[in-house]
């Protein structure tokens, strides 16, 4: 799947990865669909991470070998699941107690916008004829206390997805702390986007004009050094 | 004596009128209890208010009773999948109301109403269009929105095991929105896929207490939405 012959940057699995390395050992774990899924395939084996879906359901494990899934095992994505040892199920206003309580450390989400304050936008696109549809989304961010937001660095038309202002309905506002993209790591500060570690074969040219806002540019900028295997 | 066990589903659904609200438990397909729901299509009840995480799937289940026309509104929070086409074609002409509502609001507006809480206020929504309109209010230097409890007529759900007074056990992840829409309803009607004598469950494992649970009606091999799908079924 890796995208890295075809242009500069992190392919999705090593986006995955690079935020799997943020995961503190211990650490409780919300990851939304799509990309987010598979920062579980990267994180470091001497860290212990037990994962929460919404739905009801804390340690759950990989998706289960062909034949052994079971239509009331399932995750958020309504995509089947396994249990680890020590897993739990509770009921939907307890998973979202978890939630809103802080007691889940990390959600990690995909984005159509970040802005420069940490608003987010990953739900709607306000277009008129769009079934508007929400989940958990706006209860993961406003009560889980470090929000990681994993995306390509621009959309498939090329435009920016981190902006001064968010243009598309938001999920919320000021919760975004981290965003990992092909193009980098960068953090949301008070006086906003800080690029913190930069792809290897991309440049800080490409960021700033590939950014819909100023970007900090720190004098020690890191490369991320990526495993061979990932 | 106690004894909530209905000889079936046709008799534990028969007192739903019609402009009923009417909460069904699941997620997705987990915990739907569809021979419930089924039931109640053949009842014919109409006008009502449905609660449910999502607008079901397929032509089965949820997703029947929708477009069978038998539902004016839907309180959820994530109307749409990659199998479901009845809610989206009846909201694109207008003919099915819709309440969004995020996913872990809606369930504490449902705790609530079963516990007796009028209201409530949340951080989730703040500074977004599901916020327009509603209260909002500073708390300790942050912003929470009002949202207020949810009840209903009737609560369908699905569990694993059932008891003559109503006691309650869960299967894995079907659990989710069963518990708080029990305590919700005025009527809960459960089916379950064995029901036990008055011992035949441990209190230190029931999930739901009797309490909250009005019918109870055996369904020993319910349904698979998904299995129904794939094989084409489109109910009745």
């Amino acid at each position: 799947m890796s995208n890295a012959d075809t242009k500069a940057g992190l392919s999705r699995p090593q986006m995955a990865w690079r935020a799997a390395q943020d995961l503190v050992d211990g650490a409780f774990v919300n990851l939304g669909i799509g990309i987010p899924e598979m920062v579980a395939d990267f994180v470091p084996g001497d860290r212990q991470i037990i994962y929460h879906t919404e739905n009801g359901i804390l340690g759950f494990g990989p998706r289960p070998a062909e034949g052994e899934e079971d239509p009331d095992l399932i995750n958020a994505g309504k995509k089947p699941v396994t249990l680890l040892p020590g897993a739990s199920f509770f009921h939907h206003a307890d998973s979202f107690a978890m939630i809103r309580g802080g007691h889940i450390d990390y959600c990690i989400l995909g984005a159509m916008q970040v802005s420069a304050s940490g608003d987010l936008a990953n739900w709607s696109t306000g277009a008129p004829d769009a079934i508007p549809a929400v989940g958990g989304a706006m209860d993961l961010v406003a009560g889980v206390p470090n929000v990681f937001i994993i995306t390509d660095h621009v959309t498939r038309t090329g435009e920016p997805k981190l902006l001064e202002t968010c243009t598309y309905p938001l999920t919320a506002t000021g919760v975004v702390k981290r965003v990992f993209t092909d193009f980098g790591v960068f953090d949301v500060t008070a006086s906003g986007f800080v690029l913190k570690e930069i792809a290897p074969g991309v440049t800080v040219d490409m960021i700033v004009e590939k950014t819909g806002a100023a970007v900090e540019i720190p004098a020690d900028l890191k490369v991320i050094e990526v495993p061979d295997t990932v | 004596m106690i004894n909530k066990i209905c000889p079936s589903v046709e008799a534990a659904v028969a007192d739903i009128k019609d402009g009923a609200t009417v909460m069904i438990g699941g997620f997705g397909e987990a915990g739907s209890p569809i021979e419930l729901i089924h039931a109640l299509i053949d009842q014919g009840a109409r006008d009502l208010t449905v609660i449910n995480n999502n607008t079901g799937n397929g032509q089965v289940g949820l997703a029947a009773l929708i477009g069978a026309g038998r539902v004016r509104k839907m309180i959820c929070s994530y109307p749409r999948s990659s199998q479901s086409k009845v809610f989206p074609e009846l909201y694109r002409r207008g003919e099915i109301e819709l309440e969004l509502v995020p996913q872990g609001t809606l369930a504490e507006r449902i705790r609530a109403g079963g516990a007796g809480v009028p209201a409530f206020y949340t951080p989730t929504s703040v500074g977004t269009p599901l916020a327009e309109g509603k209260e909002v209010r500073e708390i300790e230097g942050r912003s929470y929105v009002l949202e207020y409890g949810l009840k209903a007529d009737f609560a369908l759900i699905r569990a694993e095991k059932a008891d003559p007074l109503g006691n309650l056990t869960y299967y894995k992840a079907a659990r989710n929105f069963g518990p708080i829409m029990a305590m919700a309803a005025k009527t809960t009607i459960v089916q379950a896929r064995q029901v036990v004598e008055a011992s035949g469950i441990d209190p230190e494992v029931v999930v739901t207490p009797g309490i909250f649970v009005n019918k109870v009606v055996e369904v020993a091999d319910p349904a698979i939405e998904s299995v129904l799908i794939e094989q084409g079924v489109s109910y009745p």
